[in-house]
């Protein structure tokens, strides 16, 4: 028997889940009610008549089979061309990659704050365990996982922006205008995995080898960052992947809180409008770069565990 | 304890409302928490106290219908996943990592869009986003559940496979079957206010606590707070249902 290699096999299954994905998107928006052409045409003009609408109908290939209907779609996909949106007339693509650029800003801003945040949150409370500072921090961490973002956010436009006036209020363009809605979205997110951070540097501490580190004579500062800190970050690694996902997910609602123009406002948008192709080609271009960050941070985490490389 | 009070509100919700949520009084708008509307009222002069507690009773139904749904469709495709085999577990798996492999809050916003911003359409949407997570969940309560040792003394009594299912599988799943589900519905609070934030949610006039929060960034410089009581109670509602998900998981690892 040939023995196929891990990633190839793993490549394969992807794809299929991918391709799966495409189908079920397929599927989805060719149950949806509403008459594609219809839609089409009331946006454009008032009342379409019988004959335009069986004309569009017959343009855009509706009155095939839908099986003809998703393969010409997943041809045109595979060679880049996401189609027009219905709304304004202009490629899906161009419109795509104008918002894409302000929920990235603010998903990878926010995604940095909760790195930063998980490791100095988990780090203070597990090295000051059932100490003061711990108990502040998982009373906090409780308060604001349980926050909605854009409630926070709220609160943030208030106290800091029309209050002290310290920041912009709303908009885009410099730093100053991704602090806040960026701090909202990480807050409760970061000190949730700081908490995940803390019982991982726990467990550590309490391990052998440590045990072990301190016979030898190491200094308590050498054990923690040489020994302690780099074992109990490696678990970390794949929460952060997961995270970052949820963070473009949550930028989508904090997006509208502060006014920014970016892909939550162009989905809901879409959606409500019954935009097919944009909604699909959104849903798909997420769900790509879901898996892509995903697969990412599966091999880097193997690349960092022994353990995990003996198991697929 | 205040769980219970949190639902205790939810359900006497007509009882304990000083007001009718959808009263309109254009002559009191705006007005700062005084006797007669304690939280204050809004931009039509509706009383805030008698809309939070209807947005309760609205966001809690949802959460837990949507929960449910997702706990059913997720138990259905977990233990189909556990116990088939060969081609068909490869194929309750791949479409399980389908599910895992769209960002949930994505799904709902278009389940919820299409159906073109209702109540139903939203609970399925949330559903839809969750089932997922209960799938996986469940297909590893399932696989270590079907290796113990009484079931395995099932199947060779010759029982039928639905039974086996019912009486010696299902049983083993409460207790992290509702640690999951207390921190999830939690979760779903949020999500349910966050889409209705952006308008995916039951139509206005609705009492709909994160409808309330977007009608409060509007008017946040002549009256801050309306936005103060529908963010709150969301906050504690959710913070108490984690302290619960928290009891019961302590209790899965102690047993």
């Amino acid at each position: 028997m040939i023995l196929v290699p891990n990633w190839l096999k793993r490549l394969a299954y992807t794809t299929f889940v991918l391709w799966g994905i495409s189908l079920v998107i397929f599927i989805l928006f060719a149950l949806s009610p509403g008459d594609p052409a219809e839609i089409i045409l009331s946006i454009q003009s008032q009342s379409p008549g019988r004959e335009q609408i069986e004309a569009l109908r017959h343009s855009l290939a509706l009155d095939r089979h839908w099986t003809v209907q998703y393969l010409s779609w997943m041809g045109r996909i595979c060679t880049g061309d996401f189609g027009t949106s219905w709304q304004t007339g202009r490629p899906v693509f161009q419109e795509v990659a104008l918002c894409l650029g302000s929920t990235l800003e603010l998903a990878l801003t926010a995604f940095l704050m909760v790195v930063v945040l998980s490791g100095a949150g988990g780090i203070v409370s597990a090295v000051f365990r059932n100490r003061f500072a711990d108990h502040m921090i998982t009373v906090l961490t409780v308060v604001s996982s349980a926050m909605p973002p854009f409630w926070l956010g709220i609160i943030l436009i208030w106290t800091v922006s029309l209050k002290l006036r310290l920041l912009p209020v709303s908009g885009q363009g410099s730093l100053a205008h991704v602090i806040l809605p960026a701090f909202s979205l990480a807050l409760g997110l970061g000190l949730l995995q700081g908490s995940m951070l803390r019982s991982a540097l726990i467990r550590t501490m309490e391990a052998d080898f440590i045990g072990f580190a301190r016979t030898r004579g190491l200094g308590p500062m050498k054990i923690f960052f040489r020994h302690i800190l780099p074992h109990a970050l490696v678990p970390m690694i794949s929460l952060w992947g997961i995270c970052l996902g949820q963070l473009l997910g949550g930028a989508m609602i904090v997006e509208s809180v502060f006014a920014r123009p970016g892909l939550g406002r162009l989905t809901v948008q879409a959606v409500m409008a019954r935009d097919i192709p944009m909604v699909q080609a959104l849903v798909l271009l997420i769900c790509l770069a879901f898996v892509a960050v995903n697969t990412l941070t599966d091999s880097i985490h193997r690349l960092l565990d022994p353990q995990m490389r003996q198991n697929l | 304890m205040f769980c219970l009070f949190i639902g205790g509100v939810a359900i006497l919700a007509p009882w304990l409302a000083p007001q009718d949520p959808l009263a309109v009084d254009l002559t009191s708008r705006l007005v700062a928490p005084c006797m007669k509307f304690p939280l204050g009222s809004d931009q039509l002069g509706r009383c805030i106290l008698s809309r939070v507690i209807w947005g309760l009773r609205l966001s809690l139904g949802g959460a837990v219908a949507s929960s449910v749904l997702a706990v059913a469709a997720g138990a259905v495709l977990g233990i189909g996943a556990a116990l088939a085999k060969g081609w068909i577990e490869i194929i309750f798996r791949a479409v399980i990592d389908m599910g895992l492999a769209m960002p949930g809050l994505i799904l709902a916003i278009v389940f919820a869009g299409l159906a073109g911003g209702t109540m139903q359409g939203l609970i399925l949407g949330l559903a839809a986003a969750n089932w997922p997570w209960w799938a996986r969940l469940i297909r590893g309560l399932a696989l270590s559940a079907v290796q113990k040792e009484f079931v395995l003394a099932g199947r060779v009594a010759g029982l039928k496979p639905s039974r086996i299912v019912f009486a010696y599988i299902l049983p083993q799943f409460k207790n992290p079957v509702f640690a999951g589900a207390s921190l999830k519905t939690g979760r779903m609070i949020l999500a349910f206010a966050g889409l209705s934030y952006l308008g995916l949610g039951p139509p206005p006039p609705a009492p709909e606590l994160g409808r309330m929060l977007q009608e409060a960034g509007i008017y946040m410089v002549q009256a801050p707070w309306l936005a103060f009581a529908p963010g709150l109670s969301i906050t504690l509602v959710v913070a108490a249902l984690s302290f619960v998900g928290k009891t019961f998981q302590r209790e899965v690892h102690d047993v």
